[in-house]
């Protein structure tokens, strides 16, 4: 892993939010090299910026200054277009409310980012399926968000989040909505994503249990990153 | 998995609330093509018009008759084709309630003008027969039971008395624009009688009917016809059946206005029922809208959503209304036939319907998916719990 390029590598990055006259800096001088295939945890306390640093990452947020690469490509240059594009084939999100589609079943909140990658419907069809049963929910792909518990819409927005093969995952508070029973087994889902799909998971959470999965714990506090 | 199935699925998420938009729609849809309808049905008479048709009149008022003797004078004006007359009877059908067009005409010449007025030969050739005959439209029989050889007996207003008449025919309209409601009995039934009774009125016309040979000569045979006639005791006013047709309109022009005004205003309310649908239908989506975008989809699959589905529901009160109008139209009309003769709902009553439809379902859409387009999607995903 050490001979391999970082798949993320960020550097002198800055992000303030205004608040009418008033500037308020979130991230201050930020630089993390993420490892292909590696399980990394944001720590922090809350307004600390650990949100911030995700979305700036996974090219939902525009940074005041500094660079992010991903994969080699500088996102700091990206046009809102191209980002968009970008993002539909390089990253995964997994939210802490699922944001699954309550009008769309299981196996359709799966296929829904590949109407973006121009796959035959067959196709389609056979990588959702494919990737429910990854994430052990093939008996209940026709079922709506509104008939699955908690761990189970988690489930599905997982299988959403890597049907198309990203080439990272961003995680914001996983667990944060699931009792523990169900939290274990995302947390069990996301290591074998790590272990046996080799993603890369860049994942924020306030849950120490959470963070031990991962292999490295990065902690942010007003802004600045320290190691763990 | 399409878009379109999205769009058809998000449509009905709040199904209560989609049914009355779409009936509330339905409704605006109805009432717009309806009072479209009147408005068509007012100007009925003008359409049917034919550009090779003058009316001469009295120059004063079509009150005031004119000599039978002009009838020769016209005919030999070049470009005159046929010549015929008529007046206003006026007659009532045993109550004023019963009210419908009643004219004495020249069953001949005005057979050979009307073309779009159906006969059978048969009872064409009757009716020119027998002086006391009379034919009646295909509704207006319908309306009171007549058959032909039935015995009809009409009070007269402007020409005092019984007058009796025998059913001879029943005519059709060529096309929908022909009103079916009118009657007509020969104009020497009536001159005859009037020599009898009153001499002074007898070999009068209250209006004369004038086929030219084309549209072109239309202009200046009305012209010859005024010049021939000028200086004398009754001075004429020739012009086109359609100008004839639109000075009875015009008397009445500010309630069409009216309507027309109204039907615009339907069209307002609607638009403010479907823009209000959406608003709420968008600010409740706006974490959708936010993860769609961090999915990659772009601004023109939100715009798509949003557009797709505020169509969609206004597409579809638009054709139930459509739909609905036609048996309302019928009933309408069957109610109102006696001040509208012809109430057809019109192709392009149809198509405004169709283009009042997308433009309060395009408009209605704007701003919502202007809103979710701009919105940042940080800010969008921040709106969750």
């Amino acid at each position: 892993m050490e001979n391999k390029p970082p798949i993320v590598s960020i550097n002198n990055l800055f992000k303030s939010y205004r608040r009418g006259h008033q500037v308020l800096p979130v991230l201050e001088d930020i630089n993390l090299d993420i490892a292909d295939g590696e399980f990394l945890a944001l720590m922090g306390p809350s307004g600390s910026g650990k949100s911030t640093l995700l979305n700036l990452i996974a090219g939902i947020d525009k940074a005041d200054s500094g660079s992010i690469s991903v994969g080699g490509i500088d996102i700091t240059h990206l046009s809102e277009t191209e980002l968009a594009l970008w993002r539909s084939n390089s990253i995964g999100f997994i939210f802490q409310f699922y944001n699954l589609i309550p009008v769309l079943t299981a196996f359709e909140n799966v296929e829904l980012p590949l109407i973006l990658t121009g796959l035959t419907k067959k196709e389609r069809k056979e990588h959702a399926e494919a990737t429910l049963q990854i994430v052990n929910l093939t008996d209940r792909m026709d079922h709506y968000p509104g008939q699955l518990s908690g761990g189970q819409q988690q489930r599905v927005a997982i299988a959403r989040a890597i049907v198309t093969d990203p080439l990272i995952l961003v995680a914001d508070e996983p667990t944060g909505d699931l009792d523990r029973v169900s939290a274990k087994e995302i947390l069990e889902l996301m290591e074998r994503l790590v272990h046996e799909l080799g993603k890369t998971i860049i994942m924020v959470t306030h849950d120490p249990r959470a963070a031990e999965k991962a292999h490295v714990i990065k902690h942010l506090d007003k802004g600045v990153l320290n190691n763990v | 998995m399409h878009l379109i199935k999205l769009i058809f699925k998000n449509s009905f998420r709040h199904k209560l609330r989609t049914f009355l938009t779409i009936l509330g729609i339905a409704i605006a849809i109805l009432a717009f093509g309806l009072l479209r309808t009147v408005v068509s049905a007012w100007y009925a008479g003008v359409e049917a018009s034919s550009a090779t048709r003058l009316v001469t009149r009295n120059s004063i008022s079509l009150v005031f008759p004119l000599p039978l003797s002009y009838k020769d004078k016209i005919r030999q004006i070049p470009g005159v084709k046929i010549v015929s007359y008529g007046n206003w009877f006026g007659g009532v059908y045993i109550d004023e309630k019963n009210f419908f067009p009643n004219f004495t005409i020249d069953p001949k010449s005005y057979i050979a003008l009307y073309p779009e007025i159906v006969l059978p030969a048969d009872q064409q050739a009757a009716f020119i027969r027998d002086r006391k005959g009379f034919v009646a439209g295909r509704k207006l029989a319908a309306r009171f039971g007549w058959k032909i050889g039935d015995i009809v007996t009409l009070k007269g207003t402007i020409f005092p008395g019984d007058w009796e008449f025998v059913m001879r025919g029943i005519y059709k309209g060529r096309d929908k624009t022909v009103d079916e409601t009118q009657f007509f009995f020969s104009w020497d039934y009536l001159n005859e009688s009037l020599k009898k009774t009153m001499p002074a009125r007898a070999d009068q016309v209250g209006f004369y009917m004038i086929g030219v040979t084309s549209p072109s000569v239309a202009a200046d045979v009305a012209a010859a016809i005024d010049k021939t006639f000028k200086n004398s005791l009754a001075e004429t006013l020739t012009e086109t059946e359609k100008a004839f047709q639109m000075g009875f309109v015009s008397m009445s022009e500010a309630i069409v206005v009216a309507i027309q005004l109204v039907s615009f205003v339907v069209i307002i309310i609607i638009l403010a029922v479907v823009a209000n649908t959406m608003a709420m239908t968008a600010r409740e989506r706006f974490v959708e809208y936010a993860v769609f975008k961090t999915l990659g989809f772009g601004k023109w699959h939100i715009a798509l959503l949003i557009f797709g589905e505020s169509l969609f529901i206004t597409m579809t009160g638009c054709v139930i209304g459509m739909i609905l109008t036609f048996p309302s139209a019928k009933a309408f009309g069957n109610e109102m036939s006696t001040f509208f003769p012809i109430f057809n709902v019109s192709t392009e009553t149809l198509y405004l319907d169709i283009a009042a439809s997308v433009f309060v379902g395009t408009a209605s859409a704007v701003i919502p998916t202007w809103r979710a387009i701009n919105i940042r999607i940080a800010d969008g995903l921040r709106r969750i719990g």
